[in-house]
């Protein structure tokens, strides 16, 4: 391979990318895209890749077929799954032995295999085409969509696909002015939670007179079950630097800074890829194209702390101070990084900059509700069958997305609750399903969007506990400095942890609510300002299930271990042995097609055997005395 | 020079002064405990907080920390104000009940009552020792180890450390550790044994009828009513 051409003009990277489109679009050869994202790569997707070279090699293909290994294409209840091109056929959960067959039937003798193929768990109905798939169908993925068509460690496939296209118009044809005027008529708003308007933020960093200014990346996603910045940054990190580059530009930065979490290593190895390829490229550093613009872009690894996603923190940490926050203002935007004028925005955020810049503003702000533009990619997790990321259009309906293109709660259970903006976000009840989402109507609804978190909650899911597990996650990523986040939320657990053991007193409610008010009034950043939101928002939805903890000390979904017991239910036993064999503590006794017992002094009560009974034989119950309790009254 | 409204009325304050600053200027007494004269400013303890803004935007920060701005209006003592500061007392109180510095707060906001359980520790955490031993002898010998619910403070892999000097001055501004209260009750009761007054008209007439518009001042609005 010949080393790179270092493009000196911005005309030559036009040239260049023309050059890519047209390469692309003269090659004919037939595609195999393997999805290996980390999610891919967990599922065995780089075993699939390996598979299929041998057995295209062995049909004496391999210089026939390309495989393009792409990061993640969304749909994660179907890693790893294979696009066949230009058959156009999507196949899902593909296993290495898959692959002769792939290479054998599909490509050679051209026929569609049929055990591959993406089936509808509610319907039966299979689909062969990406787009005939319910997931894929109402999503809108103009920001997500591109992942399956590169290779995110080649610059060349960026390109081919019109990218850096946006960068060579605004460095040939646009002043910085009219770069950020542009971002405003698009509407684009922060998508790291908060909301705030990103042109905006991009003014009053460029009005700022000191210098150097700086540019950050914030890639410190640390929600539990969210990862649409992982997935745009391992999959099309070209796609995030262009942004920067842009923003770099209209702000009048020198320099860029990717934070990112080193929990994230193929997202951190495809970043310093793709910044290595910009300088070879002449894309980055002094003098950029000619145009006198100079700029780079360096990565810092976080340590994985949550609350270094708040961007005063986030400061401190790249400072190499402890990740603490601090006042603002000064806002970073005013004095941020080394006290420099520094613009933070959130991954997806700068990958929606290159959409905007070269599609136009007008474009842009054709997408989505009046107040909120464009789209949001969520991840959907949780109780739903198609577990994945989604990108839709901002108003876009809970039950849309649950629903529609989520299909619905698995195993025909009900649905109870969602859970948006990770843990200080807020869960949503049913009667919030027709809610369309933006920022203004979840805040209203004490819930944020955060970065974009959605875990959904069937009738099996306790409120209680959901708040118990994110205040534990809250008190234990709360970095200490007020008073009241630490002792706020320490206190809150502890409170909530004993309501969930039958603890619960009268007047813990009240005690709660008091509490949860003073934390969210107080506190300095928005860790703790939105750390009360867990209580908050089930107290809000479900305050009849706390109180059913409280009084009558039984758990409505027979989850809080304290107050529940597993039975057998001898006329429903068959004898089975299932939920013998599923018992980690050999409390179950008991033989073939005999009434099976447990012993209540060994159960854990981890609901194994309550998971493993096909025959509702085995029913959480209340404790013993609990039920006397509740008789005397 | 700076105007803005603090408590209704137009003052006018200097650049680079913070809202305390300007509060204590103006004669309006906040209470403090994570601040002191003569180190940075840390906004750790909230309880300083004041209530900044009008209508559904209004928010509370912490006035040691925010820096006065043009035309912003400032209530020092409105409900939202004192209900915080007490929450935040409560919970200091629970965490270190022996201290006397804050047996004082509780008595001087009328916290009567403990409702957390409570924890014995000898520090808050409010960082005036790491500070003093960092900004007035220039010796960074202790520091903040953990974070949330497990933060504690303490020297470098928590062995003598080479760069105190044994000065005690992390002790003389600790609030905490310093002097315990010498009250009537025992040390994990609320002492409250200085709390005299008696009116409570915060809650009969609101913050708007104080005439020093300054409740807290005279302490005879910050009791609790007794039920």
């Amino acid at each position: 391979m010949k080393a790179p051409v270092k493009l000196k003009t911005v005309k030559a990277l036009e040239q260049a990318v023309e050059a890519q489109k047209k390469l692309r679009q003269a090659d004919k050869k037939p595609v195999l895209t393997v999805s290996a994202g980390t999610c891919g790569q967990a599922r065995g997707a780089l075993k699939v890749v390996e598979a299929l070279q041998t057995a295209l090699k062995k049909a004496k293909l391999d210089k026939k077929v390309k495989i393009r290994v792409t990061g993640c294409h969304g749909f994660c209840e179907a890693e790893p799954n294979v696009l066949v091109h230009p058959h156009d056929l999507f196949y899902q959960k593909v296993d290495p032995a898959n692959a002769d067959t792939i290479v054998l039937e599909t490509l050679k003798k051209n026929r569609t295999i049929k055990a591959l193929l993406y089936k509808d768990p509610v319907t039966g109905k299979t689909a062969p085409r990406e787009k005939a798939i319910p997931f894929y169908k109402k999503q809108r993925r103009v920001v997500l969509g591109d992942n399956a068509l590169i290779d995110p460690t080649q610059i060349d496939d960026y390109l081919a696909i019109g990218g850096y296209g946006a960068l060579a118009k605004v460095l040939g044809k646009m002043t910085p002015e009219a770069v950020i005027a542009e971002v405003k008529t698009a509407g684009l708003r922060g998508r790291g939670g908060a909301g705030f308007p990103t042109g905006v933020k991009w003014e009053m960093a460029r009005s700022q007179k000191g210098t150097p200014k700086y540019i950050i990346c914030n890639a410190d996603e640390g929600d539990p079950g969210a990862y649409m910045d992982r997935s745009l940054l391992e999959g099309n990190p070209h796609r995030v630097l262009e942004g920067m580059l842009i923003g770099g530009f209209a702000i009048g930065a020198c320099e860029g800074i990717i934070f990112v979490r080193d929990e994230y290593p193929l997202a951190v190895k495809h970043v310093s890829l793709a910044v290595e390829e910009l300088r070879k490229r002449g894309l980055l550093g002094s003098d950029i194209l000619g145009t006198g613009f100079s700029f780079d872009i360096r990565i810092v690894k976080g340590a994985g702390a949550f609350v270094c996603g708040e961007e005063t923190a986030l400061i401190a940490s790249i400072e190499g101070l402890v990740g603490e926050p601090r006042q603002r203002p000064p806002f970073p935007a005013e004095k941020g990084l080394n006290g420099k004028p520094t613009v933070i925005n959130n991954v997806e955020t700068w990958g929606n900059v290159p959409l905007i810049l070269g599609k136009g503003g007008a474009w842009y702000a054709k997408i989505g509700t009046e107040k909120s533009k464009g789209t949001k990619i969520f991840s959907l997790v949780g109780k739903i069958n198609n577990t994945g990321l989604v990108e839709v259009p901002m108003g876009t309906t809970l039950r849309e997305i649950i629903f529609d293109i989520g299909g619905g709660i698995p195993g025909g259970r009900k649905f109870k609750a969602v859970q948006t903006g990770g843990p200080s976000g807020g869960c949503l009840p049913t009667s919030k399903l027709d809610l369309p989402i933006d920022y203004e109507s979840l805040t209203a609804a004490s819930a944020i969007m955060g970065s974009g978190g959605m875990i959904v909650m069937d009738d099996k899911t306790c409120m209680v506990d959901i708040a118990k597990y994110f205040l534990n996650f809250l008190r234990d990523e709360s970095c200490g400095k007020c008073v009241s986040c630490r002792e706020g939320t320490q206190r809150m657990y502890e409170i909530v942890t004993r309501i969930s053991e039958g603890k619960g007193k009268v007047g813990d409610i009240e005690l709660l609510e008091e509490l949860a008010a003073a934390v969210k009034d107080a506190s300095m950043c928005n860790l703790g300002i939105t750390a009360a939101n867990p209580i908050l928002s089930t107290l809000r939805y479900f305050k009849r299930e706390y109180e059913a903890h409280i009084k009558e000390k039984r758990c409505p979904a027979g989850v809080c271990k304290s107050l529940i017991r597993f039975t057998v239910l001898p006329d429903k036993c068959t004898g089975c042995l299932a939920c013998k064999r599923a018992c980690p503590n050999d409390c179950i006794h008991g033989t073939l097609r005999e009434v099976h017992n447990i012993d209540q002094e060994k159960c854990i009560k981890c609901g194994a055997c309550y998971e493993a009974c096909r025959f509702e034989a085995v029913e959480a119950q209340r404790d013993e005395a609990i039920v006397i309790l509740e008789g005397v009254k | 020079m700076i105007a803005l409204k603090l408590n209704g009325l137009e003052v006018q304050t200097e650049k680079g002064w913070t809202l305390l600053d300007t509060a204590r200027f103006f004669g309006l007494e906040i209470p403090t405990l994570c601040h002191m004269d003569g180190l940075t400013p840390w906004g750790g303890c909230r309880l300083c907080v004041v209530e900044i803004g009008e209508g559904p935007r209004a928010k509370l920060v912490s006035s040691c920390t925010y820096p006065v701005e043009e035309g912003l209006v400032v209530h020092t003592d409105t409900k939202r104000v004192i209900a915080a500061r007490r929450m935040m007392i409560e919970l200091m109180l629970s965490t270190a009940p022996m201290s006397k510095e804050i047996q004082d707060l509780a008595s001087r906001f009328g916290v009567t009552r403990q409702r957390f359980p409570p924890r014995n520790e000898e520090c808050v955490y409010c960082g005036r020792c790491i500070r003093m031993c960092d900004e007035q002898m220039d010796a960074r010998a202790i520091g903040f180890q953990y974070r949330g619910y497990k933060k504690k403070i303490g020297t470098p892999f928590d062995i003598r450390s080479e760069e105190c000097r044994l000065c005690g001055a992390c002790m003389y501004v600790c609030p905490a550790c310093a002097a315990r209260c010498g009250g009537p009750n025992a040390d994990t009761d609320i002492c409250n044994a200085c709390l005299q007054v008696e009116p409570t008209c915060l809650e009969k007439y609101g913050e708007l009828t104080c005439w020093m518009y300054d409740a807290g001042r005279c302490g005879t609005c910050v009791q609790e009513k007794k039920s």
